[in-house]
Parts: structure tokens; sequence; C-alpha cells
């Protein structure tokens, strides 16, 4: 017996049609050691785990990657395209040692077509079936020695939810790497003149890779395709009869090796026939995000609370601990309350991403894909596109992502075009602090609030305008792609716990980092602005200021009320003049001109301009604005503060409910996010779209918010 | 047996028959790889509210297709009663 103990690194891809549990067996081994990053080059996001894996007594560091699910190795889309680019190049960085094919066994016929065309590239790779203890009840009695023999390649039956069979893989995954024993179809026959061309520029492929490569190059290299359509090739032609073999093979494998074909679950029926009926599957959908939609807002307040809570006592902590000076207000003004703006959104964030792997993980958003396909393909969109919108509720940035399941280009596009234009959780704080303007707190018919209503109405306006600027584009962009829906409606299933929560740290993960980060440089940015400002002006009103905390200090005690009040009116005003002629307040002002249709004044202008970063910071920017200079004694929560300012000219008030509207109204529209115009940039490789994006969605916020304020005035 | 063909979306719901073949060289591959195999049995799942797009169930594994793309699947009906 080999004694050895091997510690070199063995990389296993997990591959898998959607829905097969690839995911859960990746979760099972890595857990909380998996992280997420890109695939070099492209921006879908890879997720790697490594861990040691020991059976008996080899031990092996397994680094573990899960690819984008799939249904054949001819992708469809830019997630198969990529999972397909690490299983088929040799010279890609991620290239496994190893390939796990994962297989639903109560659904083995469908995915053993994927399997053939893993077995034909020649490399080591093994067969799991995952949830065998299904298979098992259905009666699906599948003969997994007839099926390695078969195959030519290990398999092995397992149950990730149960944790069965788990040895037995483990085994597998250290043992010594084999080639497959068999080729799945011999496609000799197909085409031989494409693979003879194929053979010449690369001598090395043999079999139906060369001729799997023939497709491909037809594809992507235009010399290959015209010496290839010299002889006549066609791929889509070349690809049916290959299909055509393979689906042969798998029928014969399935008739030896399995008993009775597998009955879908009476549930799933029953189920389905509520969820995907005419009127019941529209009121459950609508119902459903009614109730994600009250949770966040109702759940998310209490932890949204404490953060808040915590952060201000932690600021005041260490203002009292650290000395006074530059960095203390730094530290406490720039980078503690960017930092607390980012932190709040944590639970909203979790919440919603809670929800959406439920939906997605117990096959719901199948079933809402099927039941809203025709209405979106109305506007340009896709069933699929449904699920990006959604999710553009939580952040834009993971929906524009998620739009790779999407094939066709321009249904992508426009998907990704008009994702922005949902209300996303950013903007909550946003539209939480100015409804309070807008908005009287009233109660109509006994128990909805009015300002529940109107959170409301603001998601419904940003959906309504998705739809109808999908409408516009759906007329403006050409494309002669081909749209095609073609997808599986999975049998329903309890969703796996480890799976939901790991989504979640995911999430927050990428959220805490990549948003945050920036939220952070804004803060600290914005503080400097607003503490520092040009020329004498500035430092003398400094000097006043300084003289008047002084004899705010002094008399403090004095009992002297009147002489106080005095004092503390002459510091506001001070405090105002300071930050119109600091760097922020000029900035403001040359703005102001732009914005005063709006009813804005320059200090909403500053809050506009650091918002074009990302919208949350608007309402740290009001509390930057408004406490720098500040003490403790003043901190006096910004609603508050904001209700009673008044313009020092005029001596109006500033944010009426006619301000209020219009903000919000901006604020639904406009397209300030950094974030999400980098990531439009990255899918749709190329400046073009987001600038596109960018003015469309300014001008829509300018007109509107115009609109709004003089309705309102 | 009749061998008359019809396409996909002129199978009424919980009707059967048999995959006979494609009239789309580009639709059919994609087709194949999802499971629609000439000679399998199918049957007309459901509708979705609209009519469009179809499930359908081949042996116990579900598919949905908009009416285009059942439209280039030809079948034969198997018990014409």
């Amino acid at each position: 017996m080999d004694n050895q103990t091997h510690s070199s690194l063995r990389r296993v891809a997990i591959v898998g049609r959607p829905n097969c549990g690839k995911s859960t067996l990746f979760n099972l081994f890595t857990g909380l050691s998996q992280k997420t990053a890109n695939f070099p080059g492209v921006t879908v996001d890879k997720k790697v785990g490594t861990t040691s894996i020991r059976y008996k007594e080899t031990e092996m560091d397994v680094q573990f990657v899960d690819l984008p699910g799939m249904y054949s190795l001819y992708p469809r889309s830019m997630d198969e395209e990529v999972a397909v680019r690490v299983l088929t190049d040799n010279d890609n960085p991620d290239r496994p040692d190893l390939t796990l094919i994962v297989a639903d066994a109560t659904n083995l016929r469908h995915c053993l077509f994927l399997t053939g065309q893993i077995i034909d590239l020649g490399s080591p790779c093994v067969l799991v079936l995952n949830m065998m203890d299904e298979a098992d009840k259905a009666g699906a009695k599948i003969n997994i020695p007839l099926l390695a023999s078969r195959l030519g390649i290990p398999v092995v039956g397992i149950s990730a939810k149960e944790e069965r069979g788990i040895d037995e893989l483990k085994q597998v995954l250290v043992a010594p790497l084999q080639l497959p024993a068999e080729i799945f179809v011999d496609t000799s026959k197909i085409c031989p003149e494409a693979v003879e061309i194929v053979k010449k520029v690369n001598p090395r492929l043999r079999g139906w890779k060369a001729l799997y490569q023939a497709t491909r190059m037809y594809a992507t290299n235009p010399e290959m395709q015209q010496e290839l359509a010299k002889i006549g090739f066609s791929p889509a032609a070349a690809q049916t009869e290959e299909s055509l073999l393979r689906q042969g093979t798998v029928g014969k494998i399935i008739a030896e090796c399995t008993g009775k074909a597998t009955q879908r679950p009476e549930l799933t029926t029953k189920l389905d026939r509520i969820l995907t009926h005419r009127v019941w599957g529209y009121v459950v959908f609508i119902a459903i995000l009614f109730l994600i939609f009250q949770s966040i807002f109702i759940l998310a307040e209490y932890p949204m609370t404490w953060i808040e809570s915590g952060f201000l006592m932690l600021s005041n902590w260490c203002r009292g601990l650290m000395p006074e000076g530059i960095l203390t207000d730094l530290f406490i003004d720039g980078i503690l309350a960017g930092l607390s703006g980012v932190v709040v959104f944590v639970p909203q964030i979790a919440l919603l991403f809670f929800f959406i792997a439920i939906l997605e993980d117990s096959g719901y958003m199948a079933r809402v894909s099927f039941i809203m396909d025709r209405v979106m393909r109305r506007f340009g969109l896709h069933g699929r596109s449904l699920i990006p919108l959604i999710s553009g509720m939580a952040c834009a940035v993971p929906a524009i992502m998620s739009t790779r399941t999407i094939g066709n280009w321009k249904e992508r596009l426009i998907t990704i075009f008009v994702t922005p234009l949902m209300s996303c959780s950013a903007r909550l704080p946003v539209y939480t602090l100015l409804i309070s303007f807008a908005i009287p707190e009233k109660t109509v018919l006994g128990f909805m609030s009015l300002q529940g209503i109107a959170f409301m109405g603001l998601y419904l306006l940003g959906f309504a305008f998705a739809l109808l600027s999908a409408f516009a584009l759906r007329l403006i962009v050409k494309s002669k792609e081909r749209s095609w829906f073609m997808m599986e409606l999975p049998v329903y299933r309890v969703p796996q716990w480890r799976n939901v929560l790991l989504t979640i740290i995911e999430k927050v993960r990428i959220f805490l980092f990549d948003a945050g980060k920036v939220i952070v440089i804004i803060s600290i940015v914005l503080w400097v602005l607003s503490s520092y400002g040009p020329g004498r002006k500035f430092e003398s009103i400094e000097l006043d200021l300084d003289q008047i905390h002084a004899s705010l200090a002094e008399n403090e005690h004095s009992g002297n009320d009147s002489l106080l009040a005095q004092l503390e009116t002459q510091r506001q005003l001070l405090e105002s003049q300071k930050l119109e002629s600091s760097y922020a307040g000029h900035l403001g002002k040359i703005i102001e001109p732009a914005i005063e249709p709006l009813g804005f004044d320059w200090k909403i202008g500053i809050s506009l301009i650091t918002s074009f970063a990302a919208r949350e910071v608007f309402v740290g920017t009001m509390a930057t604005i408004y406490s720098s200079g500040g003490d403790e004694e003043n901190m006096q929560p910004i609603r508050e503060r904001l209700k009673t300012e008044r313009n020092i000219r005029t001596g109006e008030l500033v944010y009426t409910p006619a301000t209020g509207a219009s903000l919000l109204m901006f604020y639904v529209f406009a397209l300030q996010c950094m974030s999400t115009i980098a990531v439009v940039k990255r899918e749709t490789h190329g400046w073009k779209w987001p600038l596109i994006q960018f003015f469309y969605m300014g001008a829509l916020a300018w007109i509107m918010s115009f609109l709004v304020y003089n309705l309102m005035r | 047996m009749s061998s008359t063909l019809y396409n996909l979306t002129e199978l009424r719901k919980g009707e059967s028959a048999i995959i006979d073949s494609f009239t789309d060289s580009e639709l059919s591959a994609k087709l194949l790889e999802m499971g629609c195999i000439p000679g399998e049995k199918v049957l007309l799942e459901k509708k979705a509210p609209t009519g469009d797009p179809i499930a359908i169930n081949l042996s116990g594994y579900v598919l949905s297709l908009r009416l285009s793309e059942a439209k280039t699947v030809q079948i034969r009906k198997t018990n014409p009663l």
C-alpha cells in the first residue's frame, strides 16, 4: 500500500447543468474558505476554494473552482462561454487537473449529454450523481458500476444534502488521475473535410476535439471561417448531427443502466398549477414581492438603528479619547462617518439576497420567467430579465452582472440599460430622509401609512420607467441575433440553508469591500473639501468661529441664556458662511444655476455632486455638511436640522415639500453611481453605453424634477 | 398510424405525441441539447397564462419553450382518437 502523503495542489473544476446541486457540493467542500475572484480578462465571477482532502493515508490540497452552469460545450451565453474556455483551452490558466461533472440523479437522462462531451475532451473526469436519496425514493435504480464501465470514467453516487457518499467522492478526488477509458461517440463520419482543415492548423487535435474546434474556430476566427465555408461546412448542421449521435448513445446507456424513468414529483405539479396559474400565478408573485419589501423595511430597521447608534457611540468615545486636531476630525467626521454609511446597508442587502437566494434555489425564479416572458418581450426584454430587474432593487451592480445568463445580446443590453432605473437599496436612505419632508405622516384606510405608500410609489415609478425605456430602446437597437428562451422548469426543492447563507456572505463581502472603498474615500475627500477653503475669507471666518467657540465655552455656566442664544445664532451663521466659502461651497455655487430651476440650492448641489459617486453618500454629505465644526451637543438628527434650515438671505425655508419631491424625482432617475457605470462599461466593452445611459438618466431626472417642483410650488 | 406531421404548437394541454424532426437547422442543435429527441414522447404540460411560452414534459423532465421555438419541432400524434 502506498503510504506516501501527497501535498501537491490538485485543481478540480465543478461543472454541470443549472439546478443539479453543483453549488451545494462546492459549498460542502469549501464552506467559508471560498473566495470570489474574476476569471482573467472577463468579469464573470469565479468562485474558488482550497481545502485539504484526506482519504485514509492520502492527503491532498484540492482547489475547487465552481463553474457557471451549462447545458453543453457549445456555449450560448457569456457565462457558458467562460466555463467552456476553462475546460477546453489548453493554455487557460484555470484549466483543471480533474473535472467533476455533477449530475442530478433524478434527471440522469438529460445530464449525460454534457457528460459525454466532457468525456470526449479526453481529460481526467469523474461523474458525480447527486441527489441519490431522491432518485432511490423515486425508484430510479441506477446501476453505478455498470454506468462507470460504460462511460469509462469513475462514477460516484452521493447526496450532498444528506452528506452521503462523500467519503467515496474524497477517495476519487485524491486518487491518481486517469484518462477516460472510452470515447463517448465516434464522430469521424461528420464533416471529415473540416476536421482535416483543423488538423492542419493544430495537428495535436484528434477525434471529436478536432470537429469541436472546427465549430469554435468558425465562430471566432474569420480566416478559418472562410476556409471552412469553402468546403461548405455548416456548424449548425454538424452540431445537430453530433447531438443526434450523442443522444442516441445516451438513450442506450440509460436503457442499460437504469430502471424506469422517474416521475415528476406530484408536489411540483400541484405547486405549478397554482404558481403558473393565469390569475393566482401573478397574485402570488406580487404577494411575494410585497412580502420581501415589507420585511426589508421592517426587519432591517432594528439592526440599522443599532449600527447607527453604535457608530455614534464609537465616534463620541473616540472624540473623548483622542486629542483635538485635524487628524481626529478627519478620523471621526470623515472616515467613521463614511464607514457608518456603508455598514448601515448590510442588513438590507443581506435580507434581499436571502430572499433572492431562496427564490432561485427553490426553483421559483424559473416560473417567474415562464409567466412573465411574454410581457417582458413586449418591452424588448426577456423572461430572464426580470431576475436582474428585481435584483436591481438591492443593487444594480450584481444585477447587471447577472444579465450574463441572457444569451441574446440585444435583450441583454436593454436589460443592462434599464436596470439602474430600478430603485436600489442605496436610494433607500435618501428616500427615507426626503419622504419625511415631502409627504405628511398620515394614515390612510386605518392601517397604511401614507409615507409607506409613497415609498412603494417611487419603486413602481422606477419600474414603469425601466419598462418604458426598454420599449423605446427596443425600437432603436438593431440586432440580427435570434432570441431564444428554452429553459428547464426544475423540480421544486427546499433551499439548502448552507447555500443561502454562503450567498449572503459572499454578496455582503463584495458590497463592503467594493462599494465601501469608494464611499470611504469620497467621505474623506468631502470632509477635506468642506473643511478647507481658498483665500483670506475662509481663514477669517475660521478665526471668528474660534472666538465664538471660546466665548461659548466661557459663558457656558454663566446662566446668561440670552447671551448664549445670541452666540449660538452667530455660530450657526458663521458655520454656514464657512461652508459657503469652502471648496465644496464653491463647487456647489458653480452648479447652482443648473439646478436652481429644480428648487435646489448650493448645499443640495454639493450633495448632488458627491452623490455622483454613490447615492447613499447624499445622507452622509448632508450629515457632514451640517456637522462639520459642530460639537456633540449640537448633533441633533439631521432630519430636524434640515426642517429648520432657512435661506440666510431670504429667510425662506429651504426644504419645502416641493424641494423634497423634486429631489426625490432626481434620485429616482439619475444614474449617480460610479460602480454601476464601471460595471456597465465592463459588461458592454466600452464607454458608449455607460455614457448614453448616464446622460439619458440625467436628462430624465432633470425634466421630472423640474415638472414636479413647478407643479407643487 | 397516421403519418401526418404537426408542430408542437398544435398540441393541446395534456395531449402527447412523438417528436419527429426539426425544421430549423440553427435551433435544432439547441433543442437536441435540451432534450428534445426525435422518437421520444412529448406531453404538453401547460401553457403560460398568455399562451406563450409553453412547457413540455419529456419523460418527467419539463422544458419551457416560446411558441416561435416550439413551431420548429415537428411531431407525430400517437393516438388520434
